[in-house]
Formats: C-alpha cells, structure tokens, sequence
C-alpha cells in the first residue's frame, strides 16, 4: 500500500477548524441529548414502577416504541414525517425557523430514544432498592410524589451509575447519526476533511482519538459522580 | 382510638381477612398474634391504609381509613408505624432518617427536627449514633431508629408488625425495652408479636388470630390462662414451649 501519510495537514487551516467545530457540535448533541435522556427517562422509569395500571402501560408503551425501532429511523421520521403531521405553520417553524433545527431535531430525536433506554435502568434500580421502602415512607405520612423524590429516586440512581455510564457513552457515540441530516459533527467534519484533502486515514485517525478520549472523559466523570453519591457502597451492602 | 368493623379482604380468590372486628382504645396496648399466614400483617396495614380492604370500615380516631375523601399521608401521620425489617434509608444517617418526615410532613424546621430527633434517639438509646448510618448499626439499633423515627412524628397510636422476629435473639430485648417504656408512657399500641413475655408484662387484650379470623378477642390473664378456643391453645403450647 502506498498511502502517503500526511498528519501535519490536520494541523492546517481550515482543517483544524472543521475538526474543532466537529467536536464542538458532537460535544453539543452529546451533551443535550443526555440531558433529554436523563429526565424523560427518568420521569417514565419513575412511571414503569407506579402503582397506577394506566400510568404504568403507558410508560411500557413509550419504552417498548422508542427502544425497537432503529435510532436512525427514529431520526428520519423526527426529520421528515413528524414536521409534515403537524399544523403547516408549525410544521415549517420545526423544520426551518426554530433556531439550528437539524441539530435541535437531533439532540431530541437521540434523547427520546436513550431516554427509553434510561427509564429501563430507573426502573430497574428503583425496583431493586428502592420500592421496598415505600411503605415505610409512606407510613411516615409522606405523599407518593414526596416518598419518590426523597427516597426512591436517589436510591434508585445511586444503584444504576455503572449502567448509565454505559448509556452516557452510547449517547456520544449515537451524536454521529446526526450527519445523516445535516449535521457537521465530528464524524461529518472528518468525511469532509477525507473527500477534500483523500487524508482520510489521518482524518478518521483523529476522529477514533476523540471520541475515545470523550468516553474516558465520561467513564471518569461517571465515577466520581458514583463514589461520591457512594452508589459503590450501596451495591456493596444487604440491599 | 382505632375501630375495625367487619374487614374482610382478599387477594385474588385468596381471603385473607374474614369479617374481622376488634377496636383498640386510647392508651390500650393490644397483640396481636396467631400462626404465619393467618393476616396479621394485613390487618395492621390496613389500619392505616397501607393495605386496601375489600369490605368492612376502619376509623381511627374517628377518620375513616376506607373513605376515598380521606387524606391518608395525613391520616398516617399520626399514626407511627414499626416493620419487621426495620425499613430505614439505607442512604441516610440515624438522625436523617428521623428527621426526614418531620421535615416534610410537618414542616419544622430542619433546626427543629434534628433537637426533636436527638431527644428520641437519646431516648431510645443511641444518643452516640446520630451519625451512623444503617449498615453501621446493628439489627436492634436498627429498629430503635425506625422506632424514633415513628415517635418523631408525634403519633396518636403505634402500629407494630413483629418488630423483633428479624432479630438476633440478644437484641430482642433491647427493642421490646423501648416498647414497654412507651407502653407504659400511655401510647394506644396495636402490637403483632410472637413475644408471648412481651404480651404477658404490657399487653392489654391478646387478639389471636387464624386463617383470616380473629379467633379470640380476650384480656391478657383470660388468653393465657384458659384460651377458648383449640386452635389459640395448640398455638400458645407451641409459642410458649421455646
Ligand atoms: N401482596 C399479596 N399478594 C397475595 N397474597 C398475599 C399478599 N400479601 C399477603 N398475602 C397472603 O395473605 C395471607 C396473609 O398474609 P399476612 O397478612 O402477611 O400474614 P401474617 O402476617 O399473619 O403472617 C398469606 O397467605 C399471604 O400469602
Ligand atoms: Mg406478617
């Protein structure tokens, strides 16, 4: 093979810019995404384990829908059907007045599809260590509402920092579907650095030490954040 | 103080409670005992209101529990409740954990809630665990706290579902200690508990209770000198034969 290796061009004007605002949107959609995940899927976890028949099979419904079909199917339709179903104003506002609509829709899109995700992880924390509390807690005259932020939750999440961690690191990865609808993420940045300069090697090279560092970053925060909520000692002890 | 008319409940084709009656007057310490299965558990939950009854009616201090009108968070808040595996927040320390309700339910100040929970903590014995967490206490430190945390809110009556059956036999003691002191202090108690010493020292009346029934409805000296029924007097032999 006589590829000629040229690592200095990413160090290039507008290369280095392209990578830099790459990273700076996949860091965007990553991040806003996340966020989305954490609190709808923390609110239907939250539902997964209530007592109310109705409540209950309407979050199964959510979790079923928006964990078996494909994320990128889910981008395309949040793309291309869910404007059109709409009234035509608003319909035309989410698909281009909004402000960045590609990326709003994206960090949505990917959000509602981990959120579905997270909920599970809730559910299944909550129901681990926290549900069996619950009559303790509501024998003290605590509402339901009062008994599940007080106690329930923070059980719960304490018990599920290892599997979110996994679901944070999943939500970066999923940000680089989101150059299939226009969005110059960091994978998009390092294609277009390929198709102008053919330094592909160099540009995806780059790209892998990103994102790895992105998840070490992530695996490292998560960790923190589980010692000092001492979700370790939790998983550790009789319950 | 609490009156039970004619409960009855079941899960699925299961009756778990039958037609059960029986009231507990102010100051008045009742047990409740019978063999494993036989409903103890259901009818304390049901008193308030953690348990669902299918048929009957429950007033406590003149509220009725069944009532779809009734506000059960405040209901229970008068009414301090002990599990038999002490249910404490894993995540709390003792003095969290006896705080957390008055804080949220009766709104004192956190200021407060900690003064009320030093008192009751001392008061129980562990004025030197404030901060220790659950895994740090033993079983019958453990249920000293739940016990504080029950007495934090100022309750009308206390509710008991064998409070020592999870413990290591030399903590039994220190836990029925406690609730002899506040048997003793005037609290109306409604007590589930094979602790047949436990029933002999405090209580007022003995329930005694088998598949769903309230066999026995009896003062104290009357259930342990000629129970009237077969069923009550094979359960005191075997009870009383450890
Ligand atoms: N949530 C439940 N679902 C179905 N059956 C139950 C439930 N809780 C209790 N039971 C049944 O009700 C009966 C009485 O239970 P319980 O009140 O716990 O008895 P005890 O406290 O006297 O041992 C038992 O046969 C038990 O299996
Ligand atoms: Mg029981």
């Amino acid at each position: 093979m006589n590829y000629r290796w040229n690592w200095e061009i990413l160090l290039q004007e507008p290369y280095w810019s392209w990578i830099w605002s790459g990273l700076e949107w996949t860091l965007l959609i990553s991040l806003s995404s996340w966020c989305v995940a954490l609190v709808v899927g923390t609110l239907f976890g939250i539902a997964r384990t209530a007592s109310n028949r109705a409540v209950r099979a309407a979050a199964d419904i959510y979790v079923g829908l928006f964990r078996n079909v494909p994320p990128l199917v889910q981008l395309f339709l949040w793309y291309s059907v869910f404007p059109e179903v709409l009234p035509e104003a608003l319909g035309l506002w989410v698909k281009r007045d909004m402000p960045s609509p590609q990326f709003v829709t994206a960090a949505v899109a990917i959000g509602l599809f981990m959120a579905a995700r997270v909920a599970e992880q809730v559910r299944a924390g909550i129901g681990a260590v926290g549900l069996r509390l619950l009559p303790a807690a509501l024998a003290t005259g605590l509402r339901p509402w009062q008994a599940y932020r007080l106690i329930l939750l923070p059980l719960g999440l304490r018990a599920i920092t290892k599997p979110l961690t996994s679901e944070f690191l999943i939500t970066v990865k999923m940000s680089s579907i989101a150059l299939t609808i226009g969005v110059l993420e960091l994978t998009a940045e390092s294609r277009h650095i390929e198709n102008y300069t053919f330094q592909g090697f160099e540009a995806f090279g780059v790209a892998t030490l990103i994102y790895l560092l992105l998840g070490l970053g992530v695996t490292g925060v998560m960790s923190l954040v589980d010692r000092y909520f001492g979700g370790d000692k939790l998983r550790r002890g009789d319950r | 103080m609490i009156e039970i008319s004619d409960v009855s409940k079941s899960y699925g084709r299961t009756a778990v409670l039958r037609g059960c009656t029986a009231a507990v007057k102010r100051g008045e310490v009742v047990v409740v005992c019978g063999p494993s299965g036989s409903g103890k558990s259901t009818l304390i939950k049901c008193v308030n209101g953690l348990v669902p009854f299918d048929s009957g009616a429950i007033r406590v201090d003149g509220v009725s529990v069944g009532d779809k009108a009734t506000d059960l968070p405040a209901l229970r808040a008068r009414i301090g409740m002990v599990f038999q595996n002490f249910e404490l927040y894993p995540h709390m320390t003792a003095l969290q954990n006896v705080s957390l309700a008055q804080i949220h339910v009766l709104k004192r100040s956190r200021t407060e809630a900690d003064t009320k929970s030093r008192q009751l903590l001392a008061r129980v014995g562990l004025a030197d665990k404030l901060a220790s967490r659950p895994d740090q206490l033993s079983g019958g430190q453990q249920q000293r706290v739940s016990i504080a945390r029950a007495l934090a809110m100022d309750p009308q009556a206390m509710l008991f579902d064998e409070p020592t059956s999870a413990l290591d036999p030399e903590m039994v003691n220190e836990v029925l200690e406690v609730m002899q002191a506040l048997a003793l202090d005037g609290m109306t108690m409604m007590v589930v508990t094979h602790e047949m010493g436990f029933a002999q020292r405090v209580a007022d009346r003995v329930l005694f209770m088998d598949g769903g029934e309230i066999l026995e409805d009896t003062p104290k000296a009357a259930f342990f000198a000629h129970p009237s029924t077969d069923r009550a007097r094979q359960f005191l032999a075997k009870v009383l034969s450890h």
